[in-house]
This record gives structure tokens, C-alpha cells and sequence, in this order.
């Protein structure tokens, strides 16, 4: 299937999102720069991590206004896939793509890490390969990554379930000790209403390889690659 | 044309050229070189150009004697960072730069734009970089200025190297008393590039035009290399902030993209940083390289706001700037790269057959000087070294308290802030951006793999302060020995060393004597591995009010792993498996952390035998690569029996030791001597003792299933209670209220 990662001022992981479809996927995946307006033939777009516009203003606000948001609301709206990471999943939240916002850790201090994270629901492009409760060990590395929404707003999530992923402890319960940011209600990634836009702070791009820590990411782009296919 | 004075400037005498920092002597030097007395603007310029910072004035003889060359050496020292050869066509850039006055005045920017400059010295010699670690000496924690300052700096470090996208991937942290009035931020980076796409720092081809590219110009960081990083600090110290520099980490990663996309096209002939001394220096160093002159338009120069004078825009330290020398008409080309990523690229010069540097300003000349008065003939000096009559006392000392348990000893020197886990500071560091990570941070070095090869390199630094104050000469072969050795523990054949020797002031003789002796150590350690040293930099001034710090050279070491999957991990993973120690000499309490702990009246004599370090760490390469070595742990602060207690801490499982045979306080928690700590498979054990011959081979006990740390009698511990206090140490520390 055909990806494209795109290129804003101040994205970091565009590189090893595309190391990750094109060298250890054998994807096939394209580079689309922020002014760009066409998203040439992409089947799933990937807004990559990094510090947007140096993430002044605050994380994803300046980014959400580049020319090509337009083009991804667009082709969000007509259904198509857009995978949203760490900073990906602040520019959409920021775009109204995704609900709810992420705000400073807890902690008030970027947190590098490995965590784990369950899998809530599996009837999404983006679980598509994987079981409710899954576990996915996955790197995590922001200054702002504590989800939050209002009440209301975060039950019905719930509810249609949108909460995909949800950091645990290493025994996978929900727990203070299992949430490096304070995320609420354990938030790691949501999905918006028609399950084709999914954002999450953790970085499955990292997490292909055995020698550098863990291949758990693979499951997220295997799953978004088989659901396309079918 | 002669340049003349700009109405409102001050008055150039003799008076003003020692506000500058520049001695009669030399004021008497700068009329000569011009024949005339100088401009404002040409008096600020030498002043930065002659400082200690840029000139290297009191080392540069002495740096003459490092073996700079090798057969992996692709540049060395001279140009912004040096090169080495690590196979598959790829070579490595690294270089380690010391930010320590910046960071004691306003530790975040002060760290953060250390951590940007040496990004730029990196990036401009055509490398992408990979990776940087850091090397930070703080005072006491109880130090009422140190948590300030530690939070400061790692905030600093992290938020300028985190938006950049360069990986934090090692360091090292000592808190000590010796530091509380200077700390030290030592900041290092490794970049990769196709040996044909390494770029140069020396200007060619007459009327080839100079480009000014990256931010604006401001008033940020004048005269911070010649106030700030050449003299030592007063009360009045915190005056000078605004000679700090203020870094923007998203408009160095614009600018190091927009580099590395420009070098694509083969019409940059020269590209320099502007650092130290901003427009000036790189200019200035830029056509003194290549023998040309050089001739500078001020009125060209981007400006943040209106109304700066030349003075002040030759001098301006502000950050993500580059100054480069294109080909004579490609350079619309060039410009329409930077424009792409949103930056400024404007011509503001070009380059002159006669070696002059000519700077205009609203069509007057505000100044004209011989190029090599600036550069290769800034004045050197030959400064009195004496050893001092009595060794000034060596950090950490501390009266003779009871002595503990050593089971006491251990659990107290595992929460020692010097001992405990760094994760409270690199758990602020993204460690793995760019995917090539294979070990961060917390184990002996880094591993980092080549991408498209199954290569990688290693790469870790370190520093032994208490050493350097016993003995600046063997402190300084010892802490090469330990950094050499740490790469030689993730199994990494060593290749080459950069350095950073923070001292005192250099116009004492006794500090003199520090830098000379550690000079030395490090040629003959440096020789005794045949390692070169590719790169370096020299911090002098680091004392306060008459108080200098220990002499500290930090030294980093790459190394280069073949297969980068025989790479070797810290810690023990098979039950079963042998523990096996081996040394170089008897261990020893003397400037040991245990003493920094609980006090000692020790002091056994001292000696370094390079032969036998050598022969360990050949020994770990070569059983690495042969896959004889599970796991290599090096035993630094805290000696073996820490050592022993790190090499549990696995991260996946939790696993013990048993072990016999450390019985003394020296054997447990010495150091001085080299020690490793090896667990390896029974089968290998003769192969093991065949392959470190002379050394000593000394089983010490196996690895268990059972979650407990036994080492004789006397100490008999759970792993995971260890383990927590070890973790906790250093945050519990930084909340606490005492």
C-alpha cells in the first residue's frame, strides 16, 4: 500500500517513520513537504514526531495551519487513514481532527521511556491484527503528553471506543505507577468517531527492530497495511 | 584608505584596551601589526580574536605534542572537528567543547547553546549528527546553588538537544565540593558523513562571494569568548548574563537541514560556524586557512533591531548563524536551499587575493587587518609552569569517620550521588531519535549502529577529577585508560579520542603545571593505545575568587564495532554463568568514593601500567568479537562490589550473584586500578585466561536465579531493595528539603 510521511519545519521522526514502512516493512512510502497541497495517492497518512515550529506557541498550533492540513481534513473527512505521533497527535488534536488536547506532563518534565500500553479496542484499522488487552511495549518521549478532555466528552469516548491504547504497569492494570504523564484516564491514543484518525503519544516507529529494543510497533503499520488490504 | 572612527565611538588608547582584556604588551603588538592606532571596531575584534578562548594562546605549544594522526585519521585538529574513518565508506565527526562560564552564569541557556554550538561545529564539516553526550560537574548537592544549576543544565541539554533531534545517548555526572563556585558542562557530539561529502572551514578563489545564512544578528553573547570564558569569575559575575548567548533549537535544526541539503550540490567551498566570536572569527579563521582576505559588508548582515554598530556586529555571539564561501555563481542556487526552509542566506562579502580583513560599513572601511594578525600570529605564550610545593588537597577529603559494615558501605555508596542511577537525568533526554540506538544511556558506552551496515560505533566519556588533584599527570593517563576501557566493555575496538582540558588560570604557574602534566598523560596514553587525538578543546579561567577547580580533562572515546550485534552488554542475563574479574593492579581506598563517603588517612603510592591496560582491553575487543563475553562491566566509582551490584540491575529480569574471594574494604570498594567485571559461559574460561594473558584471570563466583547479591560473608542483599535505592537516590536527593 502506498504512505506518505509528512515534512513540517521541526519534525524529528519523519526519518524513522519512513526507516520503519520503507526498510523494515518494504512499504512503499513518500515524503510530503508541509507546504505541499496534493497528498499524492496515499492510503494512510503519517504526521510524524518532532517539535513542529519548534513547538513555540504551544505543541501542533502553529503546524495545524501549514497548507497541507487542509488537504488531510479533506482526506480525513472522505475516510481516509491518517496516523498521528507524539507531535502528530498534538497537530491533530490541535485541528480538531482528534478530540481532546495534550497539556504538560505531570511531572513538568520531558520523560523519555519505555512503557507499556493495552490494547482497548481491536475493531479498528489501527488494532486490526491485535486482541483486546494486548500488551505493546513502546518508547515514549514528550515534554507534553497528558491527555485530557472534558468528562462528558471523554465518557462518550468511551463508550464508541475511541480510547485505543491505555498505558498499564508491567502486570497490565491501569495504575498511577503505569501513567508517565498523567494522561486522564490512562490515555495513550485515541481514535475520532469514524476510526480512520489515530493519534498516540507513543512511537510505534521506534519499536521495529529487536537490536534497538523491541519490534511491538510493527503491529500498529501491519495493522493498518492488512486492513487496507482487506 | 585607512578606516576611521565612527562618531559617538569611544576613544581607543591603551586604557581601554585593557577593559578589552588585553595587555600593554599586546595593545603594543596590535599598533604595530596596523602601523596605526586602532579602530573601535578593530580593537573589539582583536580583543575576542588575541582572547585566551579563540587564540588558545597559553596551550597551543603544548597541544603540538598529542599524536593527532593515524591511519583512520581523516582531519584532524584545525578544522571545526575531526574526522576519522570507521569503514564502509562512512566516517565519523566528533568533537568536545566546553560551555562551563555560560553555564555557571544562566545554566539552561548556557548548557543549551553549548549544546547547539557543538551541533554546528558537527554539521558544518558535512556530518549529520547521530548523537552527543555530556560531561557535568556540579558542586555539592547540599550546595545551595546546585539543584539551581543541575536542573538548569540538564533542562538546558534536553530542551536544546530534544527539538534538534539529536539523540542525549551517555554522560557522566560528579557532584563535588571543588565544584560549588564553577561548574563544568562539557558538551560532545558524533555526526556521519560519506567521506567525499566532508566539507572544509578554508576559503578559496578569489571573488568567491560569502554568504551569511541562519538566524539574525542581535546583541546576544558580545564579548562572551573574551569577558566571560577568559578570566576568572568575581562576585560581579553575574553582571556578565548578558554575554550569554540565547539558543533557538528549531532554527538549528531548519539551519543543519538546509546545510546538509546545500553541501548536496557541491557549491559550497568553505562553511564555518559562528561561534566564539561570531562574524569575526569565522570570517576572519575562514580566509586565514586558505591564505585569501576577505571583505565584509555590514550593511548586508541580517539585524533583529536597528541601530547596531559594527563593533557590535562583528562581535555578536548570537546563535544558529553560518558563514560560508560559495562558488562564484551558484550562489542563487545555495540561497534558494535556505529560502526553501524559511531561512536567511545573504551575500555579505567576498573573498580577496591580498590577505587582508576589510569590513565596510555605510560605505566607509571601519576596518583593515592583516589576516594572519589575527589568526596564525596571535600572540602565544610560553607560561611558567611549577609544581606547586605542597599538592593543594585533593577533592573530597573528609575526617575519618567510624567505619561502616561493608554490607553499610555498599548500600550507603549505591544512594551516593557520585554512584547512583543518572535515569532522573537522561530520562530528560530523548535517546532515541534517528533509530540508531542500540545501547543508551545508563550502561558503560553507547552503541550506536550504521545504518545500511551492520556496523556501529561506541562512545563514551569520562573524567577523574580526584585522580587529576592527587596526580595531574597519572589522573590524566588513568581517566583515558577508563574511558578507553568503557568502549572496549560494549566491545568496541577503540579509535580515537577528542578531549577537553578544564583548568584553572593558566597565568599561574601551578596551574600551568596541571595543564602541562595532563597534556602529557594524554599524549603517552594516547600513544600506548595508538590512539590519535582528533579533536579538542582547552577551558582555562575555571576558578573563583582566587580558587581554581581540580584539574579536569574529559576525555570521550570512539570505538568501532564490525558487527555491531557482538556488541557486549553491562549487565549479567544467564544464570550460571561464570563471574569472572579481571585486573590491572590492587585496588586502593585512596581519593576513592568510599573515602568521599567516610574519610580515610590513605595514601598508598600510585602507579599506571599502560602495558597491562592495554592488554585488557585487547583482551575484551578480541573476546567480544569472538564471542567469548557475555557481559563486561567496567568498576568506576564505588569500586567492584558496586560494580558487581550494577551487573545484577538487568533491566528484563531479575537475576543474582555469588560470589567469593573480595574480602578487604580495598577489594570491595577500591579503585585506582583497573577492574572488569566479565560473565561469560564456563566452557570459555581457559580461552578466557589464554586471551587476557599476563593478566590475571580471577573466577570470583556465578550468576544465580535467586534474586540476592552474596559476596562472602559479609554482604548478603536482595537485588530489587538494592535496586530501589540505587533508583531513588538521586530524585529522593532533589526533593528532599535539606
Amino acid at each position: 500500500m502506498k504512505w506518505a510521511v509528512v515534512q513540517f519545519p521541526g519534525s524529528l521522526d519523519d526519518d524513522d517513520a519512513l526507516y520503519a514502512l520503507r526498510d523494515v516493512l518494504g512499504q512503499d512510502a513518500s515524503v510530503l513537504w508541509h507546504k505541499d497541497k496534493g497528498l499524492s495517492d496515499a492510503e494512510c497518512i503519517v504526521l510524524p514526531g518532532g517539535f513542529s515550529y519548534g513547538d513555540y506557541l504551544r505543541c501542533g498550533a502553529i503546524a495545524h495551519f501549514s497548507p497541507i492540513m487542509k488537504s488531510i481534513a479533506r482526506f480525513a473527512a472522505d475516510g481516509g487513514l491518517v496516523l498521528g505521533i507524539c507531535n502528530g497527535f498534538q497537530i491533530l488534536c490541535e485541528a480538531h481532527l482528534l478530540p481532546g488536547a495534550l497539556t504538560r506532563n505531570r511531572s513538568l518534565s520531558f520523560v523519555c521511556d519505555t512503557v507499556t500500553v493495552r490494547v482497548e479496542n481491536r475493531h479498528t484499522p489501527f488494532t486490526y491484527l491485535m486482541q483486546h488487552g494486548d500488551l505493546l511495549r513502546l518508547p515514549i518521549k514528550h515534554g507534553e503528553g497528558c491527555y485530557v478532555a472534558p468528562e462528558p466528552e471523554l465518557r462518550q469516548m468511551e463508550e464508541r471506543g475511541q480510547v485505543l491504547l491505555r498505558y498499564v504497569d508491567s502486570d497490565g492494570d491501569q495504575s498511577d505507577r503505569g501513567n508517565p504523564n498523567g494522561s486522564m484516564r490512562s490515555i495513550a491514543g485515541v481514535a475520532n468517531e469514524r476510526f480512520n484518525v489515530f493519534g498516540l503519544m507513543p512511537h510505534p516507529e521506534h519499536a521495529v527492530e529487536a537490536m534497538l529494543g523491541g519490534n511491538d510497533g510493527l503491529k500498529i503499520f501491519r495493522s493498518i497495511a492488512a486492513s487496507v488490504a482487506g | 584608505m585607512t578606516p576611521v572612527p565612527i562618531a559617538g565611538e569611544p576613544v581607543v588608547d591603551s586604557a581601554l584596551a585593557r577593559a578589552h582584556g588585553l595587555t600593554g604588551d599586546e595593545y603594543a603588538l596590535i599598533e604595530r601589526w596596523l602601523g596605526r592606532t586602532p579602530t573601535f571596531t578593530e580593537l573589539g575584534v582583536f580583543s575576542v580574536m588575541w582572547s585566551e578562548h579563540c587564540s588558545y594562546k597559553s596551550s597551543r605549544n603544548h597541544l603540538k605534542m598529542l599524536p593527532m594522526t593515524g591511519p583512520r585519521v581523516v582531519s584532524g585538529p584545525g578544522e571545526n572537528a575531526g574526522a576519522l574513518d570507521v569503514g564502509g565508506g562512512w566516517v565519523a565527526v566528533f568533537k568536545i567543547e566546553s560551555h562551563n562560564h555560560p553555564s555557571f552564569v544562566e545554566p539552561y541557556q548556557g548548557a543549551a547553546t553549548g549544546v547547539g554550538g557543538i551541533l554546528r561545529d558537527i554539521f558544518t564539516m558535512g556530518a549529520r549528527p547521530i548523537a552527543s553526550m555530556d560531561s557535568l560537574k556540579f558542586g555539592a548537592l547540599e550546595h545551595p546553588r546546585s539543584r539551581y544549576l543541575l536542573s538548569g543544565v540538564v533542562g538546558g541539554i534536553g530542551g536544546y538537544g530534544n527539538c534538534v533531534g539529536v539523540p542525549t545517548v551517555a554522560g557522566e555526572v560528579m557532584f563535588d565540593p571543588a565544584y560549588n563556585s564553577n561548574v563544568l558542562v562539557n558538551a560532545f557530539c558524533l555526526g556521519l558523513a560519506h567521506k567525499e561529502q566532508l566539507q572544509s572551514a578554508c576559503a578559496r578563489g578569489v571573488d568567491n562571494p560569502v554568504l551569511y545564512v541562519g538566524s539574525a544578528t542581535g546583541r546576544d553573547g558580545i564579548h562572551g569568548a573574551s569577558l566571560l570564558a577568559s578570566a576568572e569569575f568575581d562576585e560581579a559575575s553575574a553582571s556578565k548574563r548578558p554575554t550569554v548567548q540565547v539558543g533557538d533549537p528549531f532554527t538549528e535544526k531548519l539551519l543543519m537541514e538546509a546545510c546538509l541539503e546545500a553541501m548536496q550540490i557541491g557549491a559550497i567551498v568553505a562553511i564555518q560556524d559562528m561561534g566564539a566570536a561570531g562574524l569575526a572569527s569565522s570570517s576572519s579563521e575562514m580566509a586565514g586557512r586558505g591564505n585569501m582576505g576577505i571583505e565584509l559588508a555590514l550593511d548586508k548582515v541580517p539585524l533583529r533591531e536597528a541601530g547596531l554598530t559594527p563593533y557590535e556586529i562583528l562581535l555578536s555571539e548570537s546563535q544558529e548563524r553560518m558563514l560560508l564561501v560559495a562558488e562564484k555563481g551558484r550562489e542563487s542556487e545555495l540561497i534558494a536551499i535556505f529560502k526553501k526552509w524559511d531561512l536567511n542566506a545573504v551575500t555579505v562579502g567576498r573573498i580577496l587575493r591580498e590577505p587582508r580583513w576589510r569590513v565596510a560599513w555605510k560605505g566607509k572601511l571601519v576596518a583593515d587587518i592583516p589576516v594572519r594578525a589575527l589568526t596564525h600570529e596571535a600572540p602565544i605564550y610560553g607560561r611558567p609552569a611549577h609544581r606547586p610545593k605542597s599538592n593543594p588537597a585533593a577533592c573530597g577529603k573528609t575526617p575519618v569517620a567510624s567505619r561502616p559494615t561493608p554490607k553499610e558501605a555498599l548500600r550507603a555508596l549505591l544512594a551516593s550521588p557520585n554512584v547512583c542511577s543518572r535515569r532522573w537525568i537522561f530520562r530528560q533526554y530523548d535517546s532515541i531519535v534517528r533509530g540508531n540506538t542500540v545501547v543508551g544511556p545508563g550502561g558503560d558506552a553507547a552503541v550506536l549502529r550504521i545504518k545500511g551496515t551492520h556496523r556501529g560505533v561506541a562512545l563514551k566519556v569520562d573524567s577523574n577529577p580526584r585522580a587529576c588533584a592527587r596526580d595531574p599527570y597519572l589522573g590524566t593517563v588513568s581517566t583515558v585508560c577508563e574511558a578507553v576501557r568503557n568502549v572496549a566493555c560494549a566491545g568496541a575496538r577503540p579509535a580515537g579520542i577528542t578531549n577537553c582540558l578544564n583548568y584553572g588560570n593558566p597565568e599561574r604557574p601551578e596551574i600551568m603545571w596541571q595543564f602541562v602534566k595532563g597534556i602529557e598523560g594524554l599524549r603517552d596514553a594516547a600513544l600506548a593505545f595508538d590512539l590519535p587525538v582528533i579533536s579538542g578543546n582547552v577551558s582555562f579561567y575555571n576558578e573563583t575568587e582566587g580558587r581554581a577547580i581540580p584539574p579536569t580533562p574529559t576525555i570521550a572515546v570512539v570505538g568501532i564495532l564490525e558487527d555491531v550485534a557482538k556488541h557486549l552488554k553491562s549487565y549479567f542475563s544467564v544464570p550460571d554463568d561464570l563471574i569472572v574479574m579481571i585486573r590491572t593492579a590492587a585496588p586502593m581506598l585512596t581519593a576513592s568514593e568510599y573515602n568521599a563517603l567516610f574519610g580515610s588517612d590513605s595514601n598508598e603510592p600510585w602507579t599506571v601500567n599502560l602495558n597491562r591496560e592495554r592488554r585488557l582491553v585487547e583482551g575484551l575487543v578480541d573476546g567480544a568479537e569472538r564471542g567469548l563475553i557475555r557481559s563486561a562491566h567496567d568498576a568506576a566509582e564505588g569500586g567492584t562490589a558496586v560494580a558487581l551490584a550494577e551487573a545484577c540491575f538487568n533491566p528484563h529480569q531479575t537475576l543474582g550473584a555469588d560470589i567469593a574471594g573480595l574480602e578487604s574494604d580495598p577489594q570491595l570498594f577500591g579503585e585506582g586500578a583497573s577492574t572488569v567485571i566479565i560473565s561469560a559461559t564456563g566452557a570459555h574460561l581457559e580461552d578466557l585466561r589464554r586471551l587476557f594473558e599476563p593478566l590475571e584471570v580471577t573466577v570470583l563466583g556465578r550468576v544465580t536465579g535467586s534474586p540476592r547479591l552474596i559476596i562472602g560473608e559479609e554482604i548478603d542483599q536482595d537485588i530489587d531493595d538494592l535496586r530501589l535505592i540505587y533508583e531513588e537516590a538521586l530524585p529522593r536527593r532533589l526533593s528532599s528539603n535539606d
